[in-house]
């Protein structure tokens, strides 16, 4: 219990249509979706294939390699979680899979950080249900 | 069917206060349609078209008991800043569809003295993508900060370039009595600033202010019996962009769909148009949606923002009031680019006046680039 209350930022609702991801992040897995008709790959997790609504989808593994799209150093933020850890990196990765995903990275300084630098992701744990996929940089 | 021509803004009011604490939101938005209706000679029960955002989801119900109006034909078109520039457009349309004759376009808030840190604060919403975001930090400075880093990164944009824009906006400022912030500032104090979200400083992030604002819009053959010159809306055009399931390009916005739509309609080109009011936020945000518009080729924006051209006397003058970042941003700016291009194109505007000022075009930002956002483009002429 102590330790949930240690994490302080907001802990995603998960829902029916991205409880798989969750609870493959809660194993440090990340996975996107690919449709089966279309062979679409996505992200953020939905229902239905944002490219021809078709409900067939499947979970794709990821290798949890890429590289940072963009990023940026955030100095203020107000919001509990964040105003205790000034500076962090929020960052948009490109994944090996071609998706691109919003999170933070870690395990280097903020200013080491560069666009097309390879990263791979690790997890924190929020809650004992929910783990947080961030990236650092890769072979660290 | 098309509106080009067909409805026109008669009367416009921008609220001189920017800090508010002794007034409410909704006293704000009756103070500023009193002031539109006075401007165009008309009155409060002529209204029977109401368009208003930032309020909560009946706030537009409650907006119109607040003044007993009864309107014909509500809009609470709610796609963040731009949300008025849209209003605009939807305006006319209704006009020319003959579902209201006079509408009445309106905007109050007291977000700054509210203490309500719109671009550095969080928040977790109930939208699907917010699960996925809300853990990582975003702000609204930060998520502005993406593009401009990734900007940088694929063109060599430069933080002297954005730095222009904000000098360019403090001049204008200069010449707008009721501008907040009108002290000259220069490209070596903006980088001087402190950074909030790399690469922006604080020079590169608009104010958070109070304020208000209205518009009234009326048929073309309404207008011309009323007191000012009317003002013709003669394209509008609007468009969402978002992080296109995984794939969106970020130097791209939203209006790189909806500005050739807008001129088209009009029957306009860009060399056509004598000033713009290009929503502010941040200074990426006038450099990218330049360069989205089609003033200038993507990736040249850096260049096209320096040697005076955006400035009064320039090629494009831009934000001659002095934009969110000098003179005012209550939150949601939209509704004051429509009424600056306005009295721009009335003649109204003193020591900030354009010569000889036939087209205008307004482009309104509501949300964030990096994330999602909406676009919504205005064409005014006389």
């Amino acid at each position: 219990m102590a330790e949930e209350r240690k994490y302080r930022k907001p802990i995603p609702r998960l829902d029916e249509e991205s409880k798989p991801f969750w609870e493959a992040c809660a194993r440090h897995e990340l996975y996107v979706q690919r449709c089966r008709r279309c062979s679409k790959i996505f992200y953020y997790p939905r229902a239905v294939c944002p490219e021809d609504l078709s409900p067939d989808l499947e979970w794709v593994r990821c290798s949890g390699r890429g590289k940072v799209y963009t990023f940026t150093v955030t100095y203020q933020n107000q919001s509990a979680g964040f105003r205790e850890n000034l500076p962090y990196v929020m960052a948009y990765v490109e994944l090996e899979e071609g998706v691109r995903l919003l999170t933070n990275i870690v395990g280097c300084k903020p200013e080491e950080v560069r666009i097309d630098m390879p990263v791979e992701v690790t997890f924190e744990d929020a809650s004992p249900d929910i783990s947080i996929p961030l990236f650092k940089p890769a072979g660290t | 069917m098309s509106i080009t021509g067909k409805a026109a803004v008669v009367g416009v009011y921008e609220h001189p206060l920017r800090w508010a604490p002794h007034k409410t939101q909704y006293q704000l938005m009756a103070e500023s349609a009193r002031g539109a209706l006075e401007d165009a000679g008309l009155s409060i029960k002529d209204v029977d078209g109401l368009f208003t955002s930032g309020v909560g989801p009946m706030g537009i119900v409650s907006l119109a008991e607040y003044l007993n109006l009864t309107p014909d034909y509500l809009d609470s078109n709610s796609i963040g800043g731009s949300s008025f520039v849209s209003h605009t457009g939807h305006a006319a349309a209704a006009i020319a569809a003959g579902y209201c004759t006079v509408a009445l376009i309106v905007y109050g808030s007291t977000w700054a003295s509210d203490r309500f840190a719109i671009g550095t604060g969080g928040g977790v919403g109930s939208d699907p993508p917010d699960q996925f975001e809300a853990c990582f930090g975003p702000t609204t400075v930060g998520d502005y900060a993406l593009v401009a880093q990734r900007h940088m990164h694929e063109f060599g944009t430069t933080s002297e370039q954005l730095a222009e824009i904000a000098v360019t906006m403090r001049r204008h400022a200069a010449l707008n009595p009721f501008a907040k912030f009108r002290d000259p500032i220069t490209v070596e104090d903006v980088l001087a600033s402190r950074i909030v979200s790399s690469p922006l400083h604080l020079l590169d992030c608009c104010m958070i202010s109070d304020g208000g604002g209205a518009v009234v819009v009326t048929s073309a053959e309404r207008a011309r019996d009323l007191k000012k010159k009317p003002v013709y809306i003669l394209g509008a055009a609007e468009a969402c962009y978002h992080t296109s399931a995984g794939c969106r390009d970020l130097t791209d916005a939203a209006a790189k769909q909806s500005g050739p739509k807008a001129l088209a309609r009009a029957g306009v080109t860009h060399q056509d148009i004598d000033m713009a009011m290009i929503y502010d936020s941040f200074t990426i945000t006038v450099l990218v949606t330049l360069e989205s518009l089609g003033f200038c080729q993507k990736g040249e924006g850096g260049a096209f923002v320096q040697d005076g051209r955006i400035g009064l006397g320039g090629e494009l003058p831009i934000n001659t009031d002095g934009g969110g970042l000098s003179s005012n941003h209550p939150g949601m700016r939209g509704i004051f680019l429509v009424i600056e291009a306005t009295k721009q194109l009335r003649g109204e505007c003193g020591e900030r006046q354009v010569k000889d000022c036939r087209l205008a075009l307004c482009h309104g930002t509501g949300g964030t680039l990096g994330l999602r956002h909406s676009g919504a483009t205005l064409v005014l002429g006389v």
